[in-house]
């Protein structure tokens, strides 16, 4: 019956131990908000046809008035409303309290929500972006905090959300049943990428979870659904070797590079990656730097130092979230774009970009 | 006795004066409305073409046919042209307008310069809006909610001011009904002989008046916070910005009352007509109608539950929003019972009234859900919270807006439009209106935020759904207009009293005279009385 009314109703699964008694009190809810306004309008169809007089043909009156309806219908009426509303309010009010407040010995993890990306912070040390790894069966508290606008956390398969409000900390918590994914969804509107600010959690079997705080990957193959999602993360040794820059590929899209840097040259808040690596870039301190290596690893571990003329300081360092490898993977990703010309106008703003052949091309300074 | 009804020996309102100062410097009520009725046509078929635009992009997962930045402004603008040039003005500034005066037997409303001082004022607010828009507009969404829209790049000061100044409109009308139906009732016009229409209209006005200030002081604040670095919302100077949204949802519940309240104005009298009887209970909606205005500015808390309030607060916020369930539920019982025995007119506007009962009943049954709030924190911000408002906000309003429109068509023009394209155009608005909306339901549980340009590809059948719905509510809507734009040139003429109503604006002649009435009429019965013949009735209100 939970089955298929949560079905009926479009209710993603019922992943954390307060899903299921919430969504009892969506069927109750819902099947009387349906049954009562279909009620009342076909009372109100029956009587329109039922009383109806040919159009247009006034019935000569002279009626008695109607008798008013009596006192003591009006109170039962009144009674029983109130009787099903504040049953409602009551129930809610219940669970509202049971998912406002976290038990004792709840895991604390640290969420920052940032335009347009989630950052974790576990106390033993570890970090993560986009994607919130806990253990199932363990009741998991998240502390929120933003670092501009409002954003509001959102995992639909645990029925839970709150909004992280800067210049404040709130609280949310939750207990996964079993190990799997699911989505997190930003459903405070924060500007312009709102939509994309999507994470995931990992639900991890707690021996996965220890194994993942000391920087091992998830052994086994997570159960849910993950075809929607751009690419898979966690997976660092498949069973078929991929290239290089396909690893820096989903790394940086699980990252949340791409976010704010394109590969095809398109314009975004940060400078686009496509034809970056071997070109000069002038930087908003002053003075140019060459693209190499070690200006991207350093961008990456400490985008403030050197910092890209015509674009905004708004992105994060990733230093002690980024594995050695994923920042190997990601410029060697954006290595391979060096032959890939932006569009005119696109790209690098003030740059000097050396085709392919040789020749070096000034790209128009855009204003920021 | 003239059966042409009182006023009839003089020139119709519309041919009374004649030339374009005689329209733009008038201060007959009945013009003020007409010109307030072109306006808000226009913007509604402005925010239309903005909402069918932002569902033809959300057709497919990603880009369709805008970019993110562009999708972001233009559901801003939908929102504040909806809310601020269509919903809260149209049927107080209309119909109210337009019938309030005739209603209470009196020749204009007390402050005439006032009111045509309303509809400019009102028309400058849609002048800045605007260029607001081609300034690049707002990407804030209509709640303004900060620290974005201090943030934001776009023109949001210039949206603030002409929304500010909208207020300053809506507050003048709706002080120009308060002292009208004070001061200006005909003889033997006691409070409980009023029209159940005048109740809810005052009713509206109350809350206009004691809410709307608060929403100018708060665009003021974040104008200054702006501007000036005050620090009230903005956390970077130690502000605080869930105090905006306490603030903003002070006005902004009551204002969700401004919207529908006139609605059951509007839904009381065509009841009453078409069906030849007087309501079920006249203390009930009358009194619901205040109880509403009162209690609605004890429930803006329960926007707030995921927001980080005290448990405490989320409960009592919680249970008191109960109450307004209750009180419309008295409302929806009594019209109901009101039909019961009655000789109805199966017309366009009681369709209308039928549509109304389901899309009312459902999003206000959903509104008490979402105010429910273990509930709430899995609806909130996303999509069965949009589709509940517009259940209400749009299928209540509109609704009701459009029997309005049919209702007092031979009052305002003397006409009589085409019944058969009426009720067809109907039924295609109320279809329409479910496949936008029910969808969006389904979506909401099945956890899509709002305000989303792109969405993960298993929410995309049921977007496909409400886009084709959105599509089919738009092609309704411009065939009831066409409608009534063929019968305001070709459309049979009314007789004063097209409907046999009792109520008093249909005492004069259709269309009224510029001073609505020959000699102030002396109202010696209730505006229901319909066990009296016309003549009985006419003879009980009209001087001796």
């Amino acid at each position: 019956m939970n089955e298929l009314l949560r079905r009926i109703l479009f209710l993603p699964p019922q992943a954390s131990t307060v899903a299921a008694e919430i969504d009892g009190l969506h069927y109750f809810v819902i099947i009387v908000t349906m049954l009562g306004a279909v009620a009342v309008t076909l009372v109100g169809g029956y009587f329109l046809i039922r009383y109806r007089r040919r159009f247009g043909r006034i019935v000569g009156t002279h009626r008695k008035p109607p008798s008013p309806i009596p006192f003591w219908t009006e109170v039962m009426v009144v009674v029983g409303l109130f009787g099903i509303f504040i049953t409602w309010w009551v129930i809610g009010f219940r669970q509202y309290m049971r998912l406002r407040v976290a038990p004792e010995g709840a895991l604390e993890i640290y969420v920052t929500g940032k335009q347009w990306m989630w950052k974790f912070a576990y106390p033993e040390g570890a970090n993560s972006i986009s994607t919130l790894y806990v253990p199932a069966g363990r009741p998991v508290k998240l502390i929120l905090a933003s670092r501009d606008v409002i954003h509001s956390f959102f995992v639909p398969d645990f029925r839970v959300k709150q909004d992280a409000v800067p210049g404040r900390l709130t609280t949310m918590w939750f207990e996964a049943k079993e190990p799997g994914r699911h989505d997190i969804y930003c459903t405070e509107y924060c500007g312009v990428s709102h939509s994309t600010m999507r994470g995931e959690v990992v639900v991890l079997s707690p021996a996965d979870y220890e194994r993942w705080l000391r920087g091992a990957a998830p052994e086994q193959q997570l159960a849910g659904q993950v075809a929607e999602r751009p690419a898979i993360v966690g997976r660092y040794s498949p069973a078929e070797p991929i290239s290089m820059v396909r690893q820096g590929e989903i790394a940086a899209s699980q990252l949340g590079c791409l976010r704010c840097h394109s590969l095809d040259g398109s314009q975004h808040l940060g400078p686009t990656w496509a034809g970056m690596y071997g070109s000069t870039v002038p930087l908003a301190q002053g003075g140019t730097v060459f693209v190499d290596e070690a200006y991207i690893t350093e961008s990456i571990m400490d985008p403030m130092a050197k910092l890209h003329a015509g674009f905004q300081p708004i992105m994060p360092s990733y230093f002690g979230s980024m594995r050695p490898a994923e920042s190997a993977a990601i410029v060697e990703l954006i290595k391979s774009l060096r032959d890939v010309r932006p569009p005119p106008g696109g790209g690098l703003p003030g740059g000097i970009v050396i085709t392919p052949n040789g020749t070096i091309e000034q790209v128009p300074e855009v204003k920021p | 006795m003239d059966p042409r009804g009182v006023g009839a020996t003089h020139p119709d309102y519309m041919r009374a004066e004649s030339g374009v100062r005689s329209w733009l410097l008038t201060k007959d009520h009945k013009r003020i409305a007409l010109m307030f009725y072109g306006a808000v046509i226009t913007f509604l078929m402005l925010g239309g073409i903005f909402a069918l635009i932002l569902r033809t992009e959300l057709l497919t997962p990603e880009t369709t046919i805008i970019d993110p930045m562009t999708y972001n402004q233009m559901f801003t603008l939908h929102g504040v042209t909806m809310v601020w040039l269509f919903l809260i003005p149209s049927i107080p500034a209309v119909f109210g307008n337009f019938v309030l005066p005739l209603m209470l037997g009196a020749k204009d409303l007390a402050f005439p310069r006032i009111n045509l001082a309303s509809f400019y004022v009102y028309v400058a607010s849609a002048i800045i809006i605007l260029t607001a828009m081609v300034l690049g507009g707002a990407d804030t969404g209509w709640t303004f909610y900060v620290p974005y829209s201090s943030t934001s790049p776009t023109a949001v000061t210039w949206m603030g001011i002409g929304i500010f100044v909208n207020g300053v409109s809506s507050i003048m009308t709706a002080l120009n009904f308060v002292v009208t139906t004070h001061t200006l009732r005909a003889q033997g016009l006691r409070w409980h002989r009023l029209p159940l229409f005048v109740w809810a209209i005052y009713g509206t006005s109350i809350i206009i008046l004691f809410a709307t200030p608060v929403l100018g002081l708060s665009l003021l604040l974040v104008a200054a916070d702006h501007g000036l670095g005050l620090g009230i919302f903005d956390p970077r100077y130690g502000g605080d910005p869930v105090l905006f949204q306490h603030l903003f949802w002070f006005y902004s519940h009551p204002a969700v009352y401004i919207m529908i309240l006139p609605s059951f104005a509007v839904i009381s009298e065509v009841v009453c007509t078409f069906s030849q009887r007087p309501p079920a209970s006249y203390r009930a909606i009358a009194y619901s109608s205040l109880g509403i205005a009162f209690i609605g500015f004890f429930t803006w808390g329960h926007h707030m539950f995921v927001a980080g309030m005290s448990e405490w607060d989320a409960g009592v916020f919680g249970g008191l929003s109960m109450f307004v369930a209750i009180f419309s539920a008295i409302k929806v019982f009594t019209w109901v019972a009101t039909l019961r025995g009655g000789s109805i007119a199966f017309s366009t506007p009681m369709l209308y009234f039928l549509w109304f009962l389901f899309l009312f009943v459902f999003g206000g049954m959903t509104g008490v859900a979402v105010a429910t709030q273990s509930l709430d924190v899995h609806w909130h911000d996303g999509y069965f919270v949009v589709a509940h408002f517009h259940f209400i906000m749009v299928g209540g309003a509109l609704t009701a807006f459009l029997a309005a429109a049919h209702y007092w068509f031979p009052k305002m023009f003397g006409k009589l439009y085409d019944e058969r394209v009426g009720l067809l155009t109907s039924v295609a608005v109320f279809i329409g209106f479910v496949f936008t909306f029910l969808p969006q339901f389904l979506l909401g549980n099945a956890g899509m935020p709002r305000r989303y340009y792109s969405y993960p590809p298993h929410f995309q059948w049921l977007n496909v759904l409400s886009t084709g719905g959105a599509w089919l509510l738009g092609a309704g809507l411009i065939l009831a207009l066409i409608n009534l734009v063929v019968a305001l040139k070709w459309g049979r003429r009314a007789g004063p009293n097209p409907w046999g109503s009792r109520s008093f604006e249909w005492i004069t002649s259709s269309p009224p005279s510029k001073h609505n009435f020959d000699v102030t009429p002396i109202i010696e019965r209730t505006p229901y009385d319909y066990h009296l013949s016309e003549e009985d009735a006419r003879a009980r209100s009209r001087a001796s």
